[in-house]
Parts: structure tokens; C-alpha cells; sequence
């Protein structure tokens, strides 16, 4: 294999992997615009929707073996009850956590989302253990090929369910009641209020389906890469990671910052050190943070900055 | 006031006779190693409460500090033959240098981003313990740490070591008590409560922050050294991002704002820690690792919805709100 080859593979597989930092991001946005807060357990969202639908799907122990579920439902079906599963723990955490605190400071905010994160990670750790698990490929088949590089099947549904997703997120936003209701509460909450759209409502729904779009990012990903009881975490670093190099409350910056984060990520860990490849992303949020907050944000996007306490 | 003061001084005086002889009374090393263990996380918690009760600051990744301060007396006392005492020292004063480096740039970042930020920190220096294994030994830890000694004691055996660390502790509070109590102390609350006008007074906001977050991150350095120094052996799973949550725990069992309070939430997470984890095995067997995190998990989602001054202030706030309400309605 040249080097042209090589690095087609590394942008391939960055690109896959970037698709679903890109998923955690969109999560990110979609709740920091309306509510305001900074998930930290967006990543759990992704590690519940993937175990579930495993669960749901293919033979599976649970509580060290005490249990044992083999469904063998089909795998669309798996992945629907998979994402419900995230929408229903972020619809819980929305009215116990984030609701009765909603006054309290960023501070208080950021704790109890860091509470919840690892309450769910231990949940999810008593059920499921340290284990990794794998689901199969949604298709069978050989990979293909691009420019010399080898692109697997799942990379192609991977790509091809993010792209539907922003799409669909996109057609949400702008063309029905509920995602023009959820734009005026996140560009205006006060004029909102006044225009009779029920904000505590919208925050609910930005939960809903942020946790969903996180769970989708879970699922998809978890036959190519195995899904561990502590990938939450990274996965919310990364997805936070890209959604301020998107400029924190853009839905397609938040795209675009996961992307490039993926290859930026694949690249580094392919020709410098795999060894420390999540730490390059975070070499990439000091440099973007201080570089870019440091001087000309206060121009741009003020409003979200000061509401995100800078 | 006086009568206020002198039962306040009562009790630590009390507090200090009843820590002085619980060896004396309890013969068993493995709950003596608990209790210093709690000392080690009291002089952790103090330090983060003062960066995030008294300076508003979020610290995600105090650990950092802990496990800086543990691998540098490990590397200066059995690599560089410095003298224990010496390593100890040393690594402490090298943590705060690190906090002030690392500060400068970060500390001009806030709220998420400073979380972010502290975050990705542990994560970096968590990754460098494990990969770095000709310097640290790498994920099997690091070995053969030698214990400290002064001239010719040894501090060998568990129970001198309980005394080190509460001697240690007290001395820890007692700064902190009085950095509360004073000049910078007033100027944090400040910054914290209405940064605008306390800068507009000429507070450096900046340089108060910072310089608490170095001296937080030089008691971490301090009790990571005499950790490494008790255990003998370290390992980087001891330092990671969960460890810093549970720190958070802690400072916010025991209130953000409050130094006394820090004992406490070290306590409290501690013993609660080990009692999930006798019980857990009960409820399913071979459970173990870190299930204890759930607890944690939604303590810490609790507390700060509803407790926010930390268990027992908040507490007490809620058992008296309730009384008032009973006797209006009886009365």
C-alpha cells in the first residue's frame, strides 16, 4: 500500500468515526440552544441506545449472567426500540435534573449533568458489565473500494444515516411548527413565552430528540467499533469538541467540526502515536479555545458565549 | 460571640483528641488505612472547594493534580535518590508550578469551557501515566516506592502514617481557614457573588483565581506524594476523570463553600463508597468495580438540585422549612 492509499484510508475511517462525533455534536447543539446547558452525559445517550438495541437483537447475557435475552428481533426494529430507549432516559433527565435546576448556575448545571453521566454509566455497567459487545453489519457483503482505500459497508451506512439525519433535522427546523417553535425559544425565550410557545415544552424536545440523534450516532457505529460501558465519556468529549470548533451553536458547523475532528483524529493516530489519539482532540479544543475565544469571538456570537458564562 | 467562639475551638479540640487516640482505641491497619485515606481526600477537597465554592471556578480534573504529585515523589525518591522527605516536597511545590503553567492559558476560559478544559487535562495526564511506561511504569503502575523517612524514623507502618496525614490535614485547614477568613479570602467571595464591581474595585479576579487553584493543586501534590509514600505502589487508574467526580462529590457533600464540610464529604463519599461495594456483592454476585459510581451518580444530581449547600446545611435548611411549615399549620 503507497502513501496516497494509506492516507485515503486514514480520511475514510476518520470520516466514519467523524460521523459520529458529528451525531454527539448535533446532540450538543440542539440542547445548548434551547435550553442553554451543556450535556455532559450526551455520550451516554449513544452508549444506552447502542446496548439496548445488541440487547434487542442478538443473544444477550445480562447481570452477569443471571439473565439472558435472545429476542433475535430484526435489526431496524432493535435500533428504533435502541434510540426510543436514549429518548426516554433523556425526556427523565430533562423533568428530574436539568428542569428543577434550571435557575441554578452553570456551575450547579454542569455538576448535575456529570451526576447523571456516570449514574447511567454505572447503570449500564451493572447490566451489561465491562464486556465489549458487537453487533453485526446492518448489510452483508464485501467491502468496496475508493481510491485504493477499503471502505467497509457499515462505513457507507454510517455516512449515508448521518447525512439522513441532518437532513431530517434540517427539514424539522425549518419547515414544521415544532422546530420553529424550538428555533424562537433558542433565538428568544422571553419573546416566545409572549408569543404563547410553552418553553419548558421545547426543552423537552430538545432533550428528546438530541438524545435520539446520540443514540442513532451509538448504534451505527457499534458494529464497526466495539461498545464498552465507558465510551460515554469520550464520545461527549469528542461530540463537545467538535461542536465548538462548528461555533458551539451552528447545527452544521457542529457537522462539519465532527468530521474534521474524525480525520484530524485518524490522521494523528495513523502517522504520529495511536497510543495518545484521544488526546489529540484535545490538543485541538485548547488550540480552538484559546485561539479562537481568546480574540474575535466576543464579535461574533456573543449572546451564546455570554450565555454559556464566558 | 465569645461563647460562640470558644464552643467552636470545643469542638475541634474535641474532633483532635478523638482522631489522636483512634489507634490507640482500634487495633485493625485496613480501617486505620481508611480513615488516612480520608485524611488524603480531605486535603483534596479543600483545595477543590476552594477553587469552586470560593472561586466559582468548575474543576473537572483535580486528579491530575493528586496523580502529578503521587508519580513525581515515586520518580524523584526511587529513580533520582532524593531523599523521601525531599521528593515530597519537591513534587509538591512542582504541582503548584504545573497549575500555574497550565492556569495561565486556561483560567481565561470559564464555565464550560473551563470544565471542558480542566476535563481534557486529566484525560491528557491520564493517557501520559499509561503510555509513558519507561517513565511510570505504565497501566501496571509504578512499584517499590520507598516510604517516607526523617533522619532515621520511618514512617513504615499504617498507623504512623494516620498521624502524618491528619497532622498534615489539620495544617491544610487551618491555611485555609484563615485564607477564607482574610483579605483574599473577602476578595474571592467577591469575585464569585458580582465579578463586575469586585474588578471595578481593583480585584485582580484573574491572579486571586489562579493563585487558588496553584495552592489547591499543591495540596493534591502534597497528599498524592504522601499516598505513594503510604501504598508504595501507584497506577494510573487511581488518577482518572472518575476519581475527579468523586472529588466533586465530596466538595459537594460536604458544601462547596465550606472547609469544615470537606472532612465530612470525604468521609461520607468514602465509607459510603465501601459499603456499596460489601453490599453489591450481595445483591449480585461477583459484582465489582465501580458500581459504586451510580450512588454517586445520583447523590451528586441531588445535591445540587436541591442541596446546593452541601448535605448537612442543606439539610438542616429542609428539616427546619418543614418544622416551620407544621408549626404554622398546627398553630
Amino acid at each position: 500500500m503507497d502513501f496516497t492509499q494509506q492516507l485515503a484510508q486514514y480520511v475514510i475511517s476518520g470520516v466514519t468515526q467523524g460521523s459520529i462525533y458529528a451525531l454527539i455534536a448535533l446532540g450538543f447543539v440542539t440542547i445548548f440552544n434551547v435550553t442553554g446547558v451543556i450535556n455532559f452525559s450526551q455520550g451516554e445517550f449513544a452508549v444506552i441506545g447502542a446496548f439496548v438495541a445488541i440487547t434487542l437483537a442478538q443473544e444477550t447475557s445480562l447481570f452477569r449472567g443471571q439473565m439472558t435475552v435472545g429476542l433475535g428481533w430484526p435489526l431496524p426494529l432493535a435500533a428504533l426500540v435502541g434510540v426510543l430507549a436514549a429518548v426516554l432516559v433523556g425526556v427523565l433527565l430533562y423533568r428530574l435534573g436539568i428542569q428543577p435546576a434550571r435557575n441554578a448556575s452553570p456551575l450547579s448545571q454542569i455538576v448535575v449533568t456529570i451526576g447523571a453521566s456516570i449514574a447511567l454509566r454505572g447503570l449500564v455497567l451493572l447490566a451489561w458489565g465491562t464486556d465489549p459487545y458487537r453487533l453485526s453489519p446492518f448489510t452483508a457483503g464485501k467491502p468496496l473500494k475508493l481510491l485504493g482505500a477499503v471502505v467497509t459497508r457499515q462505513s457507507v451506512w454510517v455516512m449515508g444515516l448521518t447525512v439522513l439525519a441532518v437532513l431530517g433535522l434540517y427539514a424539522f427546523f425549518q419547515y414544521t411548527l415544532t422546530g420553529k417553535a424550538l428555533r424562537a425559544s433558542s433565538a428568544n425565550a422571553g419573546a416566545a413565552r409572549l408569543m404563547g410557545i410553552n418553553t419548558r415544552r421545547m426543552g423537552l424536545i430538545a432533550f428528546a430528540l438530541s438524545a435520539g440523534i446520540s443514540a442513532l450516532g451509538g448504534i451505527v457505529i457499534t458494529p464497526l467499533t466495539f461498545m464498552t460501558y465507558e465510551r460515554g465519556l469520550m464520545l461527549a468529549l469528542k461530540g463537545f469538541v467538535a461542536m465548538i470548533m462548528g461555533g458551539l451553536t451552528s447545527p452544521f458547523g457542529a457537522v462539519l467540526g465532527g468530521l474534521a475532528l474524525g480525520v484530524i483524529e485518524s490522521l494523528a493516530a495513523g502517522l504520529l502515536s495511536s497510543g495518545y489519539k484521544d488526546a489529540f482532540s484535545f490538543a485541538v479544543l485548547f488550540v480552538v479555545l484559546l485561539v479562537r475565544l481568546g480574540g474575535m469571538t466576543r464579535r461574533s456570537g456573543g449572546q451564546a458565549l455570554d450565555r454559556a458564562g464566558l | 460571640m465569645n461563647i460562640k467562639v470558644s464552643t467552636a475551638r470545643l469542638a475541634v479540640l474535641g474532633w483532635v483528641v478523638v482522631m489522636a487516640a483512634f489507634p490507640l482505641v482500634v487495633r485493625n491497619n485496613y480501617q486505620i488505612f481508611i480513615l488516612t485515606l480520608i485524611g488524603l481526600y480531605t486535603m483534596l477537597t479543600v483545595g477543590l472547594s476552594l477553587v469552586m465554592g470560593y472561586a466559582g471556578q468548575v474543576s473537572l480534573g483535580h486528579a491530575t493534580f493528586y496523580g502529578v504529585g503521587a508519580y513525581l515523589t515515586a520518580l524523584l525518591s526511587a529513580r533520582a535518590g532524593l531523599p523521601s522527605w525531599a521528593a515530597l516536597l519537591a513534587s509538591a511545590a512542582l504541582t503548584g508550578l504545573l497549575a500555574l503553567l497550565v492556569g495561565v492559558p486556561i483560567f481565561r476560559l470559564r464555565g464550560h469551557y473551563l470544565a471542558m478544559a480542566t476535563l481534557g487535562l486529566n484525560v491528557i495526564f491520564n493517557l501520559m501515566m499509561k503510555n509513558e511506561t519507561e517513565i511510570t511504569g505504565g497501566p501496571s503502575g509504578f512499584t517499590n516506592i520507598p516510604p517516607l523517612s526523617l533522619g532515621r524514623f520511618v514512617f513504615d507502618s499504617d498507623v504512623k502514617m494516620y498521624y502524618l496525614v491528619w497532622v498534615v490535614a489539620a495544617v491544610v485547614l487551618w491555611v485555609s481557614l484563615n485564607i477564607v477568613n482574610s483579605r483574599v479570602g473577602r476578595a474571592l467571595r467577591a469575585i464569585h457573588a458580582r465579578p463586575p464591581p469586585a474588578e471595578s474595585l481593583g480585584v485582580d479576579a484573574n491572579a486571586f483565581k489562579l493563585r487558588v487553584f496553584a495552592l489547591a493543586a499543591v495540596y493534591a501534590g502534597l497528599a498524592g506524594g504522601l499516598y505513594a509514600q503510604a501504598v508504595h505502589f501507584i497506577s494510573p487508574s487511581s488518577f482518572d476523570f472518575l476519581f475527579s467526580v468523586e472529588l466533586i462529590t465530596m466538595s459537594a457533600v460536604g458544601g462547596l463553600a465550606s472547609v469544615w464540610g470537606s472532612i465530612f464529604g470525604a468521609a461520607v463519599v468514602v465509607f459510603l463508597g465501601q459499603f456499596i461495594r460489601d453490599k453489591m456483592n450481595l445483591i449480585l454476585e461477583g459484582a465489582s468495580g465501580e458500581q459504586e459510581i451510580i450512588i454517586f451518580g445520583l447523590l451528586l444530581v441531588i445535591i445540587m438540585v436541591f442541596l446546593p449547600e452541601g448535605l448537612t446545611s442543606g439539610g438542616l435548611r429542609v428539616v427546619r422549612g418543614w418544622q416551620a411549615r407544621r408549626k404554622a399549620e398546627s398553630g
